[in-house]
């Protein structure tokens, strides 16, 4: 096959008409923060079983590591994935403009109409790079609810080197809490998000290939 | 590495064999990654074997490792653990073991001599009466377990750092090692043996320890989590080789600072 005949025009015009949706350093950290929740996640749910907090656990199954020991290690390895990946995403995020061309403003007006037109099933999704304003807010809550899990998280492993920071979430006990709750909104929001991308393929083509 | 197999002055011979069983370690807890649908569904995301079992295990150590350094940079000589008033002491205080509290060593108290070794000038052995007179100190700290649940006890004893003095430890050494009655072991860096916070515990909530808190002796390490306070000691030795201890052997993080 020559050059020439491999031009886009000529292979994929769809592709070429179409606008950039999600650049390459959107993909990338997008992808490597599934994985990287995906396994904090699960051996979070392991840890959780050895002391729960609530009158339930996690059944093994689901969970990742084995046994204690193993979660732990899986779990303060994927970190490392997790906080590196999250502050590369966050400092292009911010660096480039994106965050607040695409998330900001959220007005309230708009995301109660925005939500009832989804719970219609009226909701367009012509334009795949205008975030509605229910995305807006659901994209600025779990980057908060991100941020939420890595500080409660630093604060339950370190409460003597950053008993500040412990301080700040109420205390080792209560940090535990908070770094559970927002482990809860991640999932719901993981549940939701998946939901849609399903429903909507094409968003879901638009975050592998960009467009 | 070498070491004398004398008996342990206070410590049951017989029951020591019968708490031997116990520590062997489950082969099935060896394996962390078997059977786990979680690395089943990160197979095929990522499309390679990353998560072999043997490989992932290894990979998972050597990072477990390198969160070791990090603690070690992290830990201050200066950052001391948080502190409570005696009103906030969990009384009962929580029994915790890999046994039962029946089945937890009973050391007798007479016979009993705490035994110093490796790099120390007076290698003299301890009774209780001895460690008794010595200075006391007091905290009220909590003791967070590696399960996650926590509990604030009220701890007295001698400051490690002020006994490693008095027996002329080299404190230029990397580790401390401790020998536990039921078998349990233990090793800690030189930096934490040294923090003001680390005590040779001989008391709980101003009474000496009873059976089910680690009497006679219980190291008292509010800068680390619960495991790596041992109790029952009955051996101490500085030196420059790291020991391991009982669950790190088995995969729980070595530093395990706080």
């Amino acid at each position: 096959m020559t050059i020439e005949a491999a031009a886009p025009s000529s292979l994929a015009p769809d592709a070429a008409v179409r606008p950039l949706i999600h650049p390459g350093w959107v993909r990338v950290t997008h992808w490597i923060n599934a994985l990287a929740m995906l396994m904090m996640i699960g051996s979070g749910w392991q840890i959780y079983d050895a002391s729960p907090l609530f009158g339930f656990v996690f059944p093994p199954q689901i969970a990742l590591g084995e046994w204690l020991a193993g979660a732990l290690l899986w779990h303060f390895a994927a970190m490392w994935l997790l906080v590196i990946n999250g502050i590369v995403y966050v400092t292009l995020g911010v660096a480039t403009g994106r965050f607040r061309s695409k998330l900001f403003p959220i007005r309230p007006r708009e995301v109660v109409r925005d939500f009832v037109a989804a719970l219609r099933g009226k909701l367009a999704h012509d334009d795949l790079s205008v975030y509605n304003a229910v995305q807006k807010l659901l994209y600025a809550g779990v980057l908060l609810a991100g941020l939420v899990i890595v500080l409660s998280g630093i604060s339950i492993w370190k409460p003597v080197q950053f008993w500040w920071l412990t301080a700040f979430f109420g205390g080792y006990n209560t940090a535990r809490y908070v770094h559970f709750a927002a482990m809860t909104s991640i999932v719901a929001f993981i549940f939701v998000h998946v939901a849609l991308a399903l429903i909507v393929p094409k968003s879901l083509r638009a975050m592998i290939v960009g467009r | 590495m070498p070491r004398p197999r004398k008996p342990i002055p206070g410590v049951d011979a017989k029951q020591l064999i019968g708490d031997a069983g116990k520590l062997l370690p489950v082969p099935s807890r060896r394996l962390f990654l078997r059977g786990v649908v979680s690395v089943g569904a990160l197979a095929s995301l990522t499309g390679c074997d990353i998560v072999d079992g043997p490989t992932a295990e290894n990979s998972l150590r050597v990072i477990s490792n390198f969160n070791d350094w990090v603690q070690a940079r992290l830990f201050s000589r200066t950052t001391l653990a948080p502190t409570f008033p005696e009103s906030d002491v969990m009384r009962p205080f929580r029994f915790n073991a890999y046994y039962d509290e029946d089945d937890a060593p009973e050391v007798d108290g007479d016979t009993y001599k705490l035994e110093i070794g490796g790099l120390v000038d007076n290698k003299k052995s301890w009774t209780l009466p001895e460690l008794y007179k010595l200075p006391e100190v007091s905290q009220v700290t909590r003791l967070v377990c590696v399960e996650g649940w926590s509990a604030i006890g009220s701890w007295q004893g001698v400051r490690l750092s002020d006994f490693l003095k008095l027996i002329g430890a080299d404190t230029r050494a990397k580790y401390v090692w401790f020998q536990c009655a039921e078998g349990y072991s233990n090793t800690i860096d030189m930096p934490t043996a040294l923090h003001p916070q680390t005590q040779l515990t001989l008391k709980f909530d101003h009474k000496i320890l009873t059976k089910a808190y680690g009497f006679p002796i219980r190291i008292r390490i509010p800068t680390k989590l619960g495991f790596k306070n041992p109790k029952y000691v009955t051996a101490m030795w500085v030196q420059n080789n790291d020991a391991g201890g009982y669950w790190e052997n088995q995969g729980y993080n070595w530093f395990s600072g706080l």
